[in-house]
């Protein structure tokens, strides 16, 4: 970790009209849930439906899309990543400062969010707000792993992103259940599975893959992505203009 | 003081070979690497600041490998070509950023040190993305002065730049040098090289064309057989003439298709022929020419230098 690397990250990350976009989406999702508790008032159901449908499988992969891919990609494409490349730093610990930064954005403006909708929606129900805020925190570290390491490997990380949440982890996922093993998003489910507990079950909430499964392999995701960027930061080419 | 060392280097991109087998050293004092755009100056100095491997041979600092080797930027400061900086921060805060990113001893005063230099410490407080060309291409060099490197390498550095910018930047690499410093930069203007340089690496199509002083190198660009292209109201006479006379050592009439061949010699300016002449000494040929048109009564319609681009200069001194 380097904080002058983190600061940097973070100002870039965060400047012009990103951060508008960053809030964009939590908004929309305290607006929903606040307009369904005024509508509907408390109903375990629905914050399951909102909760897994929108802030785990909308809301915390897009941020996690902008915030991870956003840390790296663009200084890559600019080639303004040259000033931090051409400092006696270790590569890993460029990539693990930036990894930082883009999982504390997603804490914020993710998890924190959900937590807050599922206690708007449910109250305090059988645990169902912190089982997805602990959810969207860990699908916003391993999707962020992924998408700094997709900025780090093509130009095209967002589109590559988006086709792997959208089509392979909604809409594949959603008709294929083997895919579903393959998908940060069941892992998640797994962990909020077992924070919710006894109750999960009689709520719908259940998940592809046991937590015994999802553990390791999140840890993995997470570890490995981080690994390879580095590694490929250490022999990123940056070619001139001509 | 460090030396670097290229040793037959190549680099190639598929089936593009942007360097060919080029070893060269490059010790303390400023160096200029000259040749036109698309020679590969810019691939060569990427290979020198360690972000691209050499496809063939090695580039080594001081004996030691430049690829993938962290540790060497204690030792090099890099300008880069390209204008991206962090440029919501201002000039100061990326310097510093800069300063602590090398993690020195004391970031802020060498941050002030590097402002100074630059002449940038008025405008220090401003964002960079409101600052000019030449104002930024200056936060650059700050930010590879930083920690006070016995390498500096510039691609490019006076790109853009007004004339009393290129006048301070010239200045400062010239100061850089005599204080024993290794300092590379890359040009395609030979008069900004030879204002500043003491040595000359000239690169032509990927290869290392020719090297060594300044004066060296603009003797050979001097003394080298000049081509005219002229055009006449009597290219035929004025052909056999300028034959005549020892000034020229070749003559090659060209164009104006049948009425040429045909030998039809008083068309006149209408005609379409040209002749090129290469002319054996420069300063004589010059004087030479009105003088042979007078006495044979040729009015001469166009003389123009046909290899003063600075790219054949350099294919001549590439050779055939």
């Amino acid at each position: 970790m380097n904080a002058t690397v983190a600061s940097l990250t973070a100002r870039s990350l965060l400047g012009r009209r990103r951060a508008l976009l960053l809030a964009l989406l939590p908004a929309i999702l305290l607006l929903l849930c606040g307009a369904a508790r005024l509508v509907v008032g408390v109903e375990p159901d629905l914050s399951v439906g909102l909760l897994g449908g929108f802030a785990l499988g909308t809301l915390v992969p897009l941020l996690a899309l902008i915030a991870g891919t956003g840390a790296i990609g663009p200084e890559i494409d600019d080639g303004s990543i040259v000033y931090l490349l051409s400092k006696p730093l270790s590569r890993f610990r460029i990539v693990v400062s930036k990894l930082v930064v883009a999982i504390a954005v997603v804490m914020v403006a993710a998890a924190v969010p959900t937590l807050l909708a599922g206690r708007l929606l449910s109250g305090s129900f059988g645990g169902v707000a912190v089982g997805y805020a602990v959810g969207a925190a860990v699908a916003g570290m391993g999707y962020c792993a992924l998408f700094l390491l997709l900025g780090v490997l093509t130009r095209n990380a967002v589109v590559v992103g988006l086709v792997y949440a959208l089509i392979w982890e909604s809409l594949i996922g959603g008709f294929v259940p083997g895919a579903q093993v393959a998908s940060i998003q069941q892992w998640a489910l797994a962990i909020t599975e077992r924070v919710i507990g006894l109750s999960a079950a009689d709520l719908g909430v259940s998940s592809a893959v046991s937590f015994g499964a999802a553990v390791p392999l999140l840890v993995a995701v997470v570890i490995g992505c981080t690994w390879y960027a580095g590694l490929r930061l250490q022999s990123l080419r940056l070619t001139g203009e001509e | 003081m460090s030396t670097f060392a290229l040793d037959k280097v190549s680099r190639w991109f598929g089936n593009v070979v942007a360097v060919n087998d080029v070893t060269m050293t490059i010790g303390p004092g400023v160096t200029g690497l000259l040749g036109p755009n698309g020679a590969g100056k810019s691939t060569l100095i990427t290979m020198m600041s360690g972000f691209l491997s050499p496809s063939s041979g090695t580039v080594t600092l001081d004996g030691e490998q430049v690829w993938r080797n962290e540790a060497i930027y204690r030792r090099i400061g890099l300008v880069p070509e390209r204008e991206a900086m962090y440029d919501l921060s201002t000039g100061w805060q990326f310097v510093l950023a800069n300063a602590r990113l090398h993690r020195l001893a004391d970031p802020v005063s060498a941050a002030r040190r590097a402002l100074e230099v630059v002449d940038m410490t008025d405008a220090q407080d401003r964002a960079i993305s409101t600052y000019s060309k030449g104002m930024a291409q200056r936060i650059k060099i700050a930010t590879a002065l930083v920690h006070d490197p016995p390498v500096l390498l510039l691609d490019e550095p006076f790109n853009g730049m007004d004339p009393r910018q290129r006048l301070q930047l010239m200045e400062l690499l010239r100061s850089m040098g005599e204080e024993g410093r290794t300092v590379l930069f890359s040009s395609h203007i030979l008069e900004e090289v030879e204002q500043v340089a003491g040595s000359i690496q000239v690169m032509v199509a990927g290869r290392h064309a020719a090297s060594g002083d300044f004066r060296d190198i603009r003797r050979l660009m001097t003394e080298r057989p000049h081509q005219y292209t002229i055009r006449s109201d009597d290219d035929r006479a004025l052909a056999s003439a300028i034959i005549a006379d020892a000034s020229a050592s070749g003559v090659q009439l060209v164009g104006g298709g049948l009425a040429a061949a045909a030998g039809a010699t008083d068309l006149g300016e209408g005609n379409g022929t040209a002749l090129h002449v290469q002319a054996t000494e420069f300063a004589s040929f010059i004087h030479v020419l009105p003088q042979l048109a007078n006495r044979h009564g040729i009015r001469l319609y166009e003389v123009s230098p046909a290899d003063e681009s600075l790219e054949s200069v350099f294919s001549y001194l590439v050779g055939p």
